[in-house]
């Protein structure tokens, strides 16, 4: 079989998960496997109807009391168990922070390969993956020799695609055999975030500020500005290193991964490790003093100037319309 | 407190990466180690200041890796080790079991230890597993992208950032911690602490070299994302056409 670890919160499937499945299921056709999906956590077997629209003709749902709630290495002893069971050739997850942690356990406990980050899939023989470094500038082809083949799957590289017809999921209970040491990291609590602010993986506008902002203080008019647009301030790594804003703002390799209607970059020049956290982003406008900044070769639209005054003229713009 | 720190030296560039037949072309580059590393560094030295004890900092890689870690008892870690490699790349698998070796050979010689730390992910290969791979080594618990930690009676309760707010995880000391960057600021190195940096010794082992796997094929540049950027116009005299364009994407507030 090609086995999916699938994420769900409340019984709903993670987009980045039928991400996998769909990845999971072009596989399954390739190399003549069945596609099985396996589901952990509270909830498990209510995410099983959902994937059998991705073509998951049967579901593992792990069912143990002591790692309903998150449990890395439990939950990643259950999904090798489930691989070993069935005779998985490839075993699969999204490159999220769950997907990643489980699978690297997953991998530890059989003492084999993972391939992170994969954008594709060559299922031929040699087994060929080509993968993301330096988080997405640069692609590797690697070959994986394994028989049983690990991988994660980056975001967005695999549009998630539905079968026609769905297909009616076989529901298999999994009562994992546990070892003393998977239970001692389990999620013990939850805090939610201390302020109501739009966030940036959703926000349709983002206001980037880079260095060019100069202060703090600068960034009164980037704020003013996403306030009026609804839209949340992402930052670069030098704005976060000089202790303007929080890193929670950051964008990029090491931040956020942002995908926005629109990125509004302002004194930010272009970094590729910038560059990778915005490139989801349907439009980006640079605003920058320096013509060949660049982000100005990667933008959509540029304003060539001075911040300060580009901005305040634009949230003037739209006051002046605002009550016209 | 006993802590332990992993990092990674690897090739720093703000510009567009260029390769050679095989490699990344470093002959331009400097070398850094990741963002979340420096932060793990950081982390270190202040756990120490905090709750007493001793730091060390080690890298599997080339004779130049030195300038890593110095940079990080420049930083203020304790000892330095080099696990040196003849440059070539090692795979996360390798990687993994030399430093769980390094780590069990000093528990062996009687170091304690608490805390071993490492980034979330490396910035070159970014394979995100080092470290649980590490942690299974030594049967240690593990908690990977940590952006809060506070350490009391033996335990760590640490935390990850999620959509919605924070998860939190507590375990029992020693175990095996990767941080993320934000968890801290990390500092600039002081001019003595560069001078006191230079003159450490840095212990040196030479592991042998075990490849498992992926074995890598090639690497090549992504498509470049040609948007073909239309120029609004220069300062303030663009606002009326950049709203037009926020209206025709439709992200006015009408
Ligand atoms: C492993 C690694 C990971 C990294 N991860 C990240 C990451 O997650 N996110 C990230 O952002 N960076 C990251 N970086 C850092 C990155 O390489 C750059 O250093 C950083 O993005 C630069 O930030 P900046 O564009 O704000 O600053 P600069 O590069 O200094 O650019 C400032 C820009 O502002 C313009 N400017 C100046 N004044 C004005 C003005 N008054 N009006 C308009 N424009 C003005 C300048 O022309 C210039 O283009 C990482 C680096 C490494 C090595
Ligand atoms: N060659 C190395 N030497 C020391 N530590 C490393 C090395 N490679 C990876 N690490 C550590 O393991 C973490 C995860 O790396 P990776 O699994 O490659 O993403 C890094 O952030 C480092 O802390």
């Amino acid at each position: 079989m090609i086995l999916v670890f699938v994420e769900h919160e409340a019984g709903v499937p993670l987009a980045t998960s039928l991400e996998s499945l769909t990845l999971g299921r072009r596989l399954s056709k390739v190399m003549g496997l069945p596609l099985h999906a396996s589901v952990a956590g509270d909830g498990a077997r209510g995410v099983a109807g959902a994937l059998g629209a991705y073509g998951a003709s049967a579901v593992h749902a792990v069912e143990d009391p002591r790692i309903a709630d998150y449990a890395p290495t439990a939950w990643a002893r259950a999904l090798a168990q489930v691989a070993e069971a069935g005779d998985a050739r490839v075993a699969l997850a999204a490159a999220t922070d769950r997907g990643s942690e489980v699978m690297a356990h997953v991998a530890a406990i059989a003492g084999l390969p993972l391939a992170a980050s994969c954008v594709a899939v060559a299922a031929g023989d040699p087994f060929v993956v080509t993968r993301q470094r330096f988080g997405g500038s640069l692609l590797e082809d690697a070959r994986i020799d394994a028989g049983l083949k690990l991988l994660t799957v980056a975001p967005y590289a695999v549009p998630p695609e539905e079968v026609e017809p769905a297909v009616e999921p076989e529901i298999r209970t999994v009562a994992p055999d546990l070892m003393e040491g998977d239970l001692r990291v389990r999620l013990t609590g939850r805090e939610a975030a201390d302020d109501g602010r739009v966030s940036l993986s959703d926000a349709r506008v983002v206001v980037g500020g880079g260095r060019g902002v100069g202060s703090a203080d600068g960034f009164r008019s980037l704020e003013e500005l996403a306030g009026l647009l609804g839209g949340a301030v992402g930052v670069s790594r030098a704005v976060t290193s000089l202790g303007w804003r929080p890193h929670a703002e950051q964008v990029g390799q090491t931040g956020a991964r942002i995908a926005p209607d629109l990125y509004i970059a302002c004194g930010i020049s272009g970094a590729i490790q910038h560059m990778v956290g915005c490139k989801g982003a349907k439009r980006i406008l640079a605003i920058n003093t320096d013509a060949e900044a660049p982000i100005m070769a990667k933008a959509d639209y540029a304003v060539v100037g001075d911040l300060r005054g580009v901005l305040a003229a634009v949230i003037e713009e739209i006051r002046r319309l605002g009550s016209s | 407190m006993e802590v332990v720190v992993c990092v990674k030296r690897v090739p720093a560039t703000a510009g567009k990466i260029t390769l050679t037949e095989d490699e990344v072309d470093t002959k331009f580059l400097s070398f850094a180690v990741s963002p979340h590393e420096e932060c793990a560094v950081e982390e270190a030295v202040r756990l120490v200041e905090a709750h007493g004890g001793s730091s060390t900092v080690l890298t599997l890689g080339p004779a130049e890796a030195a300038d890593q870690l110095r940079d990080a008892l420049a930083m203020g870690i304790g000892e330095a080790v080099l696990l040196e490699t003849d440059g070539t790349e090692w795979d996360a698998v390798a990687t993994a079991r030399a430093i769980s070796d390094a780590v069990s050979a000093r528990r062996e010689q009687g170091r304690g230890l608490d805390l071993l730390l490492f980034g979330n992910e490396s910035a070159d290969t970014g394979d995100f597993q080092v470290g649980v791979r590490v942690a299974h080594a030594l049967d240690l618990p593990c908690v990977t992208g940590v952006k809060a930690l506070q350490i009391a009676d033996g335990r760590a309760v640490a935390k990850r950032q999620v959509g919605s707010g924070w998860e939190v995880f507590e375990v029992d000391l020693p175990a095996v911690l990767t941080i993320k960057e934000g968890i801290n600021l990390p500092r600039y190195p002081s001019v003595p602490g560069r001078l006191r940096a230079k003159k450490k010794e840095i212990e040196r082992i030479v592991p042998e070299r075990r490849p498992a796997g992926p074995e890598r094929l090639r690497l090549h540049l992504p498509p470049e994302q040609e948007r073909g950027v239309q120029i609004l116009g220069t300062g303030p005299e663009a606002a009326p056409k950049v709203v037009e364009i926020l209206r025709e994407i439709g992200v006015m507030a009408q």
